[in-house]
Order: C-alpha cells, then sequence, then structure tokens
C-alpha cells in the first residue's frame, strides 16, 4: 500500500515560480544493519526519484543508503502550462509508486 | 482554505490554548516548546510532518475489515465520535475494572469485536490506528476522567514516577521535574508530557507510543524495563496525564 503525502498549489500564474513538496512512507533500511539475530537486514531503499509535468522531466533526484526513512523531497519549478505533474519514485524490492497531481496555469 | 492560512491558524489555535492551559503560575511546557524552530515548523506543516503518513494510513485502516468476525473500526464507530478519546484515556472500559491505554483499548476492540489477534507492541498498525483516532483530539486539552476506580492506579503511577531505580539511581521526578529546561549534554531535558504521544521520533525514524518512549528512559537510567504488558505502563501514563492536564494534545508530534 503506497502513503504519500503530496502538496502542491491547484493554480499558478504562467511563469511563477513553484514549490513541489512529497512525503513518501518508506523505511529506506540501509543495508548496513544487524537483526536481532545478528545477520544484516538487506537494504531496502528508494534509488531514484523523477518528476515530469506534462511527460517533460522537471527534476529528478538519486538516493542513497544515508536518506532517513520516510524521505521528504522539496523543489522549486517555473510553471508554464496547465497539465499534470507526475512524481515516480522506484527503488529497491520492486519499489515502484506514481502519483499525479493536476495543476491549472494561468 | 490554503495550506499556509491552515498552518497559521493551527499555529494560532496552539499558542491560544496554551495561553489559555499556563496561567501565570503554571509552568509546564510541552515538548513542543522546548524544540528548535525547524522541527516546529515541522510538526505544523501537515504536508512535511511525517506522523502525518501514519494517520493516512490509520483512516484506511479504520474502514478496513479485519478478523473472523469481518468487522472494520467504521462499522461500529463514526470516527467523528473519537474526538476527545485521546485527551481522556488511560480509561476503565465498561465491565472492566483495570484501566487501559490507547492502544489496549484497541486491541481490546480487536479480539472482542473483530475477533482477530491482538497487534503486537509497536505494530505498525496499532500506531497508524492510534494516531488516527488520536488525530481527532488535535488541539484538545488533556482532560483525565473523574472515575473514583483510576484513583488507585494513579497512585501507583506517581509512587513509580518518584521511584529511583536503575544503575543510576535516577527517578523520573529528578529529570522531568527537578531538573528540566536544564541541559543533559546538548539537549534540554523536557517536563515529560505526554500530549503528543503516538510521535514521531526522528531518532526512531518512525511512529513510537509513549510505551516505549518510557522503555526508552529507563533503558537510559540503566534500569530493568519492565514486560511491555505490565501494568506499570498505564499507571505512569494516568498520572502523566493527570500532570499534563489542560495541555493541548499535538497529535501526530514530532520530536528529536
Amino acid at each position: 500500500m503506497s502513503n504519500v503525502l503530496i502538496n502542491a498549489p491547484k493554480t499558478a500564474k504562467s511563469g511563477e515560480l513553484i514549490e513541489l513538496k512529497a512525503l513518501i512512507m518508506h523505511p529506506m533500511e540501509t543495508g548496513f544493519r544487524p537483526g536481532t539475530n545478528g545477520r544484516i537486514i538487506p537494504r531496502n531503499i528508494i534509488q531514484r526519484f523523477v518528476a515530469t509535468w506534462n511527460g517533460e522531466e522537471i527534476f529528478s533526484m538519486a538516493f542513497s543508503p544515508a536518506i532517513a526513512a520516510n524521505p521528504f523531497v522539496s523543489f522549486f519549478v517555473v510553471a508554464r502550462q496547465s497539465g499534470t505533474v507526475e512524481l515516480h519514485w522506484t527503488g529497491d524490492e520492486g519499489f515502484d509508486v506514481k502519483e499525479q497531481v493536476a495543476i491549472a496555469v494561468g | 482554505m490554503t495550506s499556509r492560512a491552515a498552518i497559521a491558524l493551527l499555529i494560532a489555535a496552539f499558542a491560544a490554548s496554551y495561553a489559555l492551559a499556563q496561567g501565570s503560575d503554571d509552568k509546564r511546557r510541552s515538548g513542543y516548546q522546548d524544540m528548535g524552530e525547524a522541527l516546529q515548523k515541522m510538526q505544523d506543516d501537515d504536508s512535511a510532518n511525517p506522523g502525518m503518513l501514519f494517520v493516512q494510513l490509520g483512516r484506511q485502516l479504520w474502514d478496513k475489515k479485519a478478523g473472523s468476525a469481518d468487522k472494520a473500526c467504521a462499522d461500529c464507530h463514526a470516527i467523528a465520535v473519537m474526538k476527545g478519546v485521546a485527551a481522556r484515556y488511560p480509561a476503565i472500559p465498561q465491565g472492566a475494572d483495570t484501566p487501559l491505554d490507547l492502544e489496549g483499548r484497541i486491541n481490546l476492540c480487536r479480539t472482542e469485536q473483530q475477533r482477530g489477534a491482538p497487534f503486537p507492541p509497536e505494530d505498525q498498525e496499532l500506531l497508524a490506528l492510534e494516531a488516527w483516532v488520536a488525530y481527532q483530539s488535535r488541539g484538545e486539552p488533556i482532560a483525565p476522567p473523574d472515575d473514583p476506580r483510576l484513583a488507585p492506579f494513579r497512585a501507583q503511577g506517581e509512587a513509580l514516577f518518584r521511584l529511583r531505580r536503575g544503575q543510576l539511581d535516577l527517578s523520573c521526578a529528578i529529570c522531568h521535574d527537578d531538573n528540566a529546561g536544564k541541559k543533559l549534554a546538548g539537549a534540554t531535558i523536557p517536563q515529560g508530557h505526554p500530549n503528543g504521544y503516538p510521535v514521531y521520533r526522528l531518532e526512531w525514524q518512525t511512529l513510537g507510543s509513549l510505551k516505549r518512549r518510557l522503555r526508552n528512559c529507563l533503558f537510559g537510567i540503566r534500569a530493568e524495563t519492565p514486560a511491555w504488558s505490565a501494568p506499570d505502563y498505564v499507571a505512569l501514563e494516568l498520572y502523566l496525564m493527570q500532570r499534563a492536564r489542560g495541555l493541548p494534545i499535538e497529535v501526530p508530534a514530532v520530536r528529536p
């Protein structure tokens, strides 16, 4: 079950700088910690986050094991045209979550 | 309402309820007031507060059928009825004679009504449900019930609060009554109020219960930690809620 909180404005003026914020539930297990049985818990992290606006990439980042659980990402973008922003997280153990928000630019 | 206005309103509501809770002689402070500005902002912004992920999960679980009775929480309780519940728990449920904390109460429904296996301690689903229930009381002042049957348990809780124990021979009161506001290494010692639980603690990188926090302190003073099911925790919580009477519920709070 994916669990995401996105904070994006519903409307923006053309050329306006807007902030997009996204929080996702994920353990970000480093792969360095031993469990209660002494064995290393296998790494389970998000590897990549990509944001696209009407299909065009506007922001991406690579994650590392040093990033805390339930990572929060915030970035700025200039609003050019109405459309859909898609946020896409992919990672270990087949983690694949896509969320969309519509932004009207006028 | 824009999210910015909502945040401003929330901050104003917190400030107002603190002012209300704290007459001029009242020196009580929520742990919130001892945190840095960045953490306070994180708690106040519902889209940056990671505890809100658990609230959201709890909202989904509330409507999900579970157990062999195939019943969801929502089949019996409208969520609106849960307003104020977290502000008065622990309490003695109908037909029982010992008090239960909120997670105990959820587990009671789980076994009696849903006929499922009880959640283990610190189970993510249990914490999420607890957060969703307690979230309904956000901003409500803590109001322990006047039930006279609670008095002996509360007195036992106070005795535990003042009991010196562990290799460091400390009691809860020595740090959180006598030395609150001073520094322990780099951190300010909080007064230890239970108004934000379950809290998202950055050190844990997850939501955790008051029980987990109490065990943390006991471990810190190198004392023996009672079993998860021990009645000591509920007794302590009863006393702590009495001690924090009037402070607003902050769930989901963020703490360092």
